[in-house]
């Protein structure tokens, strides 16, 4: 049991990074980039390949980011300079990467075997975390890594490239008047999404062992989940006694005004939990889709939704 | 100073609803002059704000402000030299930013959007003066969200913005249309009160006759694509309300409405 449960969250904090990139275009640039199901695989097919040969485990990180934002790069060039409608800009991502993720991987799986290190039994590693357990080991990296990205997007957030960024989803035409060019901060945003989903491709990759080249299938449903889930809960919270009584007390303030980060988090948990426990309820492995989809829904009709305004209700 | 020099504007070329708006129409204003544009629709005042805006292309043509042509210019581009106040509250601010986050990032105009902090602390002072001289109570609201405030002070926090920076020229968009009676007034008085102290060369586009009339030292009514009256100066401060009125329901009628 707590086995599971320790298993849950590694998931959870691992897939956050997906879902702090669905975070940044569906909720900060009102973009649908359906273009996350091509790029996860993508982090994860690199990483698969570059661990087999013999790359710093740890340099894979950096090289799925970049990669990732070259994904991201693409649809925003489509969907902003050859003026492609959004969703289609991102399904031609998908289905051009499908093919790409297939050519790095040499075909549509690829294991890494035992005998190769991951970031979870590097040396390097080893060194720091030597004394841990492998699941403790996950448990610890991954908590890292989820925890640093949320604070640097937090602090990126606040910067004036942030609030350019953040100001482009909500108001584009605030960003002309600024004499800015919008297509440019979304293209830009597109970059810094695509690059942490391919993150969190890699880390799945570092995780299982294994690309395949289906894993990227209901990454961005998953993703949206997450975020919806993680935001309406911390919404109802805001709302509560508790919240308010602990934002009138200055130290404890953080706590009573969570950032939409925090929220995305908790919500990629949650939803890694609802899978976790429908499986071991008995479900067959292949209606993992079918169950994500149909939760999908269940989250979008109970926090009244629907998806057509996730942030600016 | 601003120039149109011999535009042309054909909307829906080469089909049956093809419609020649500008055909070689030019105007200039003026360092420091306050225009105000009256029509009914379709006069073509709205599409002469966006070809000066760079929103919608022209056929042929210059525009030019200070004596350079901005017509190959991108619509961002523009706005460098330029601010525009919307008929839609909404669409000068950012909605889900706080006023503060609004009016640091209109403050950075003309500036880099790097990696600094997005807020400067040390003109929150500035800003909070600047929000006092509204007399909204804004003062007080600069960690409120741009959409939990009202359309009038979203408007008068969006004139705020646009005006922040130095400017070679102020673009008023029917800014007063979307609000109530009294809010357009206090919107109006505000406008007028920024333009003389920033010394402002603004172009404004209204419905409200009595606005054109009582503010800026130069009116305009277009009728489809033309200048039918343009009145400066002493010439203007003796026009009055009926003239005006006269001439717009003897256009309105020419024009079948």
């Amino acid at each position: 049991m707590a086995d599971l449960f320790v298993s849950t969250l590694i998931q959870g904090l691992i897939y956050a990074l997906v879902s702090f990139g669905v975070y940044i275009t569906y909720s900060i640039l009102d973009f649908p980039d359906l273009g996350v199901d091509g790029t996860f695989p993508l982090g994860a097919a690199v990483t698969a390949l570059l661990l087999i040969k013999g790359v710093d485990p740890w340099l894979t990180l950096v090289i799925s980011l970049l990669v990732g934002a070259l994904a991201g790069l693409f649809t925003g060039v489509v969907h902003v300079r050859l003026k492609v409608r959004d969703l289609l800009a991102g399904i031609i991502t998908m289905t051009a990467l499908f093919s790409v993720n297939l050519l790095i991987a040499g075909g549509a799986n690829l294991p890494v075997e035992r005998a190769v290190d991951t970031i979870f039994t590097a040396p390097s590693t080893m060194a720091v975390l030597g004394g841990l357990t492998l699941s403790g080991r996950k448990l610890v990296i991954s908590l890292v890594l989820a925890v640093i990205v949320k604070l640097v997007l937090d602090l990126y957030f606040k910067t004036k490239s942030g609030l350019l960024l953040r100001a482009v989803g909500d108001n584009a035409s605030l960003v002309t008047s600024l004499a800015r060019d919008k297509g440019s901060v979304k293209i830009l945003g597109l970059m810094i999404s695509n690059a942490l989903v391919a993150l969190g491709g890699c880390l799945v990759c570092h995780e299982t062992r294994s690309f395949s080249a289906t894993m990227g299938t209901g990454q961005l449903v998953f993703g949206l989940a997450a975020v919806i889930i993680g935001v309406s809960l911390f919404r109802f919270y805001g709302a509560t006694g508790l919240a308010q009584a602990l934002r009138r007390c200055r130290p404890l303030r953080f706590l009573g005004s969570p950032r939409d980060t925090t929220a995305v988090i908790v919500g990629s948990f949650l939803y890694k939990a609802c899978i976790q426990i429908a499986m071991s309820l008995g479900l067959p492995t292949n209606m993992l889709k079918l169950v994500t989809a149909v939760l999908f829904l269940l989250v979008l009709v109970v926090s009244g939704r629907k998806g057509e305004e996730i942030i600016h209700a | 100073m601003l120039e149109v020099r011999d535009i042309t504007k054909v909307y829906n070329p080469g089909t049956v609803t093809e419609q020649r708006l500008f055909d070689h129409f030019s105007l200039t204003v003026e360092e420091g002059q306050f225009v105000s544009i009256v029509g009914s629709n379709g006069s073509g005042k709205t599409s002469l704000l966006n070809i000066i805006c760079g929103s919608i292309p022209i056929e042929g043509g210059d525009v030019l402000v200070g004596g350079k042509s901005i017509a190959r210019q991108k619509d961002y581009q523009r706005y460098a030299s330029m601010g525009r106040v919307y008929q839609n509250p909404a669409a000068g601010t950012a909605p889900n930013l706080t006023m503060l986050e609004n009016l640091s990032l209109a403050d950075n105009k003309g500036r880099s959007f790097g990696l600094s902090r997005g807020v400067n602390r040390r003109r929150v002072d500035f800003y909070r003066q600047q929000l006092q001289s509204l007399g909204l109570g804004l003062e007080d609201k600069l960690d409120v969200k741009m959409g939990a405030l009202s359309g009038g002070q979203r408007q008068a926090v969006a004139l705020l913005m646009a005006t922040m920076t130095p400017l070679q020229f102020l673009i008023l968009d029917e800014h007063t249309a979307a609000l109530d009676p009294k809010t357009a007034e206090i919107i109006m008085e505000l406008t007028d009160k920024v333009i003389r102290e920033k010394h402002l060369t603004a172009m404004m586009v209204t419905h409200n006759l009595r606005h054109a009339v009582e503010y800026g030292d130069r009116i305009l009514m277009m009728s489809r694509g033309h200048v039918v009256l343009d009145r400066a100066g002493k010439e203007k401060r003796a026009t009055s309300m009926d003239d005006i009125l006269t001439m717009f329901n003897q256009i309105s009628m020419e024009c079948g409405n």
